[in-house]
Formats: structure tokens, sequence, C-alpha cells
């Protein structure tokens, strides 16, 4: 186990890359502590996989270094980096048993029998794999195959690090859950440092303690699921976690005061100068029938518990959530959001203090 | 019971036809003559199983069966290893993919006498350009139509040219599908290359590669024009391999029951080692 540092890191597909849009990851210094979990989330294409990528390896970064404790390896290939990753597709050897499969990685470093066999029925028990390790592993089912995939992940004893790349994505969807939750079990038990990869914020929200956003091959915010939702430091975070995604809506900044449609919305706190701003408020913390502002039903989904409101406001569209009963379409009521949860973003960056540290 | 709607046989009625009429009809008639004696003028005696049993006994026969099996089994044990080793280092992606297929698939586009009648040329002593290499400046006696020797040599080279690409594109096809993290796996796993070749990449060609196998059977266990061509057989009986032993019996001795017989236990050997082949290959497939 091992902590993990990346340092100044940029990669590019591109061997001469010309501007920074060739770039796949634009300088990524981030460091990972040992036996965390965490997860790396982000639309497609932002870079996520990649970045597995030149932790495990498989990948030479273009500029920069990683560092396991402080040691250089970006010129380690993978079975040198004592790395272990899982794959979206759950890669099995088709002619082996379970029992081979999982004993593979060990086999490979000239293990002795005797340990390898204590070692995989130790890791077969920890994910109930115990009652097929005699038979051929091509025709197991796709969980059970994820599951032997993650088997020889965690069957050697001194991984540095454990990643998972979207390793859900091919199981059914009333597996997944059975799968997460044991993953964050294997997780308190073998205290690895484990990295899942995801576009899935419920899967990313629900397995990590430290979640890392990225977009367009930058990190944009890291922090704990609650710090995400609570208070994201980009609008892209803001939108892409929760569910409708947080309302962005123009602003201009007068004395660092934030106004929107002419009126004076009060924030978590002041911003610095004036010119055009963002407002960001989560549907959740919006309420109806009271506040300052007035604005026109357009549509009503009942998702289960609780309604999703869309409402007009001038030019914007504004998402609330509502618990209880909602008027009928068409109607104008006025709504109000709630002081202490209303941010202020400026060229998608946070720029409200909140008035503890302003003070 | 049920009533059930027969109309659906109408619909295998013109497929039945055309078997029958490009199969099943012409094996009657070879069936047919293989039970009989004839001398022309549609005379036509009855002789039983004799000519079975008779050419079952022939060591003309045994001959050309032991020589259709040693060129097949060294066909086999040269394009299969050969073909899965170009495969594997054929590039997977870039400029140099359709260059290397284009160059693979030309030999298998030339029509088979055309090959013949190439290798014919290309090997003669004088003023062939392998032939000449061979005797003029490498010096090495090579002269296939005295030597049996030199002919299996050029017979076997001269397969090996034109057929081996067909193992290369099923076995790179069959590698192409592999998806890259069976790969970067293998890699973390601490697996060497020859793990990866035995655990990866040949169980994802093994279906491909039956193909291939049987495919290359079939058809060199009935070749004919090509050694037809080329040696005609000789020097002696030398190459004379099934196909072209049948055919000096059926057309240039007007055997036909012997040579009708020949052809239904030569039908029934390549039936059954494909059969077997097949069988024991799939039999671990779900």
């Amino acid at each position: 186990m091992a902590k993990i540092t990346l340092s100044k890191l940029r990669h590019s597909y591109n061997p001469k890359p010309e501007g920074p849009d060739d770039y796949a990851l634009k300088e990524i210094d981030l460091d990972w502590d040992d036996g965390g979990a965490y997860a790396l989330l982000g639309p497609s294409g932002c870079g996520k996989t990649t970045l597995l990528n030149i932790i495990s390896g498989l990948l030479q970064p273009s500029q920069g270094k990683v560092l396991f404790d402080d040691r250089d390896v970006t010129a380690l290939p993978p079975d040198k980096r004592n790395i272990a990753q899982v794959f979206q597709f759950p890669v099995i050897y088709d002619t082996m048993t379970v029992f081979d499969n999982l004993a593979f990685p060990l086999r490979n470093r000239g293990v002795d029998e005797a340990t390898v066999g204590a070692r995989v029925h130790e890791i077969a028990e920890m994910l109930e794999l115990d009652d097929l390790l005699t038979i051929r592993a091509a025709g197991l089912s796709a969980d059970n195959k994820q599951k032997i995939s993650m088997g020889r992940g965690l069957v050697r004893k001194d991984v540095n690090v454990i990643m998972f790349d979207e390793p859900l994505t091919v199981i059914d969807p009333h597996l997944k859950w059975k799968l997460r939750s044991k993953l964050k079990e294997l997780h308190q038990r073998v205290r690895a440092t484990m990295i899942y990869v995801t576009h899935d914020q419920t899967e990313a929200l629900t397995f990590a303690d430290q979640v890392v956003v990225m977009k367009d091959g930058e990190i944009v915010q890291i922090g704990t699921p609650v710090e995400l939702f609570e208070r994201p430091a980009h609008t892209f975070v803001g939108h892409f976690i929760g569910s409708p995604g947080m309302n962005i809506l123009p602003c201009t900044l007068r004395d660092g005061q934030a106004w929107f449609n002419g009126q004076h919305i009060e924030t978590e706190g002041p911003a610095t100068g004036d010119g055009d701003a963002e407002i960001g408020v989560r549907p959740e913390h919006i309420s109806l029938g009271s506040g300052p502002l007035e604005a026109e039903i357009v549509k009503v989904a009942d998702v289960g518990r609780h309604n999703v409101v869309e409402l007009r406001l001038g030019n914007s569209l504004i998402k609330a959530i509502v618990e209880n009963d909602v008027p009928a379409t068409g109607t104008r009521v006025a709504i109000g959001f709630d002081p202490a949860r209303t941010r202020i973003y400026r060229g998608g960056r946070i720029a409200s203090q909140p008035k503890e540290r302003a003070r | 019971m049920k009533k059930q709607n027969q109309k659906a046989w109408f619909f295998v009625l013109p497929v039945l036809l055309l078997v029958a009429f490009n199969a099943l009809i012409p094996m009657m008639t070879v069936v047919n003559y293989s039970v009989q004696e004839t001398f022309g003028n549609n005379l036509f005696f009855w002789e039983g199983l004799g000519w079975f049993e008779k050419l079952l006994r022939s060591e003309r026969f045994h001959a050309a069966l032991g020589r259709q099996f040693m060129f097949t089994g060294m066909i086999l044990a040269i394009e299969v290893p050969l073909g899965v080793i170009i495969a594997l280092s054929m590039p997977r992606s870039g400029f140099w993919v359709p260059v290397c297929l284009v160059l693979m698939a030309l030999p298998m586009l030339i029509p088979w006498n055309v090959v013949g009648a190439m290798w014919n040329i290309f090997t003669l002593p004088d003023i062939g350009l392998l032939g000449y290499l061979m005797n003029h400046v490498l010096g090495i006696d090579y002269n296939m139509t005295q030597d049996p020797f030199a002919a299996w040599a050029t017979i076997i080279v001269m397969d090996v040219w034109h057929w081996t690409s067909l193992v290369v594109l099923l076995s790179y096809a069959g590698l192409v599908s592999i998806p890259e993290a069976y790969y970067q796996a293998a890699r973390i796993d601490g697996a060497s290359n020859w793990s990866v070749f035995r655990h990866i990449q040949l169980p994802k060609m093994k279906q491909v590669l039956t193909i291939a196998i049987l495919l290359r059977f079939m058809d060199s266990f009935n070749i004919y024009t090509e050694p037809f061509v080329l040696t005609g057989g000789g020097p002696g009986n030398a190459t004379t391999l099934l196909s072209i032993d049948l055919v000096k019996i059926a057309l240039g001795q007007f055997d036909l029951g012997p040579a009708a017989a020949m052809s239904l236990i030569y039908f029934v050997i390549t039936l059954f080692v494909s059969w077997l082949f097949y069988t024991l290959m799939t039999k671990d497939d779900e």
C-alpha cells in the first residue's frame, strides 16, 4: 500500500501537441492518501481512463511524474508497480477454472502453491465465490466474472492501489447495488487504496470518501460527497452532481451583491468585483410560496418521492424540488432561495465567500 | 391433436430441388456405377461390393491414400503454425493493416490452374526463376520432374504459398476481436508473452482456427488442379495424390466402377475426418 502522488502530469495522444486542446490531461497535481476510497467522476471523454492508465502504467504520460510513496515509478511497466485494475468488461481467462483465474497473478510472480491456495480461498470466501472455484470461468454470469476480475486484483496482498474502471457497466441493475456494497465492504476489510472511475454520480457518491471530479482533462473539485453537493466549487460540479442539477442563473454583481432579474438575491456571502456572474442554487434549496421572486409554473414532474417543478422567470428556467402538493401549471407563485446555500459563480468558478470567512 | 400448418414444406422445396440436382442425383449415379461393371455401350453387369473390396485391398489405393494423408498432414503442420505466427506479427492498427491484408489475400485470388502453371514455369531448371537460382547460382541439383523429393517439396511450398493466407486472415480476425483490456489485465497480472498467447489469444482464436483447419483439411485432401498442372502426379507416381489417381482410373483407364467406388470411399474419409475433428474441437463449448 502506498500514497500516490501525481506531479505536474500532462498527457496528449497526439505526439506533437500544439494547443491545450490537444491534451487529454491538462496539468494534474494530486495526492491519493494510503488506504483511501476515491472516486474519479466525470463525463465520458474527460480523461478519467487516461489518468487511470497512467497510474497503472499502461500509458506513459507525456509530461510529469507518478510517485508511489515518493518513489518515482513513471517509467515502470504495470507488473512492476504492483497495482491492480478492474476493467469495464470483465476480463477472465476462459480456459481456466475460477481457482486458476484467481491464482494467475500469484503464480506469475512465483508464489508457492500453498500460499496461493490459502490466499485464493480467502479471497473467494470474501467475494462469495467459494462454491464456484472448480468451475470453468467461461460459463459464469457477468457479475460473477466481474467478481473474478476484482478477486485477481485483491489476491495479491501488497498491492499499492486497486483501480476500477467503470466496473459495473455490464452488470444487471439489480445486482449493481449488491456489488457496490460488496466493494465498500471489501475496502473496509483490506484497507487498500482504491480508485473507482465512473460517470455515474450515485456510484461515485456511495463508494467514495473523496470524490475527484474531472472535466475536459482537468480536476474541477476534490471533496467529500457532502461537500460536492453542498458547495460545488464549479458550476460543472453543481450541474453534474444532483438530480436535477444545480440551477445556474445569470446575474449582475454590484458591490459584491448579486442581482437577478432586477431583484437583489441574498447569497451565502459577498463576491468581489462587479459585472456579469452566475447564481447557483440547488433545486432542493428553493422554496415555493414565499420569497422575493415570482415565477410561473411550466411543468410538474412527479418522480415518486417528490415533485420536480419547472418554473419560468424572465428568460430563465428554474427547477425546484417540492415535497408537498404543487399548484397547477400556469399559476404564478412566489419563490425564494435559501440564502446560506445560494452561491455566486464567476467564469464557472465559485466567487462568493461564506459569511464566516468574509468577516 | 393440434392441427399443424404443413405449408412450410413448400418453402423448403426449391432448396431441396437444388440440392437434389447438384448433389444427390450425381451422387446416386456414382453409387450406381460403384456396384456395377461396364464395358461401354450402356451395358452393365452387377458387381455388388466387389469394387470396394478390391479397392480396399489394392496397394495402389493404399499408396495414394498414404500420400494424400502425408500431403495434408504436412501442409497443415506448416500452414497452421505459420499462419498463426504471421497473424500475431501483423499490425493491429494503422496504415500497414490494409497493406498487409491485401498482400495476404493476393495468392488466394489466383485460380488453381494458374497457380500450378506459374509454379511450373517458376521451377523450370534452366529458365524458371527458382529453378535457375537453385541449379546455376546456388549449385543445388533441383529438378522436380526427376527427383521425387524436389517434387514433394515444390507442391508443399506451393500450397503453403497459396493457402497460408487463409489461416492468417482467419486468425487475424480472431485476434483483432480481443478487447484491449485483456492484454492490459494480463500485463497487470504479470503474465508472460507465452501466457498471453496460451490463455488469451489461443482460446479466442480457437473457433476461427477450427474453421481454418477444417477448410484447409477438406481443400487439401481434395486437391487436384495444382499438383496435376505442376507435376502431373510424377515423377513416376511420387506425387499421385488420391484425386489424381482417381481421375487416372476414371478417365485414363475408363474404369467407371472402381473409380466410383473409390470416389465414395474418398468422400466418406473426408466426411468422417471433418466430423471427428469438428466434434472434438467443439465438445467443450456450451
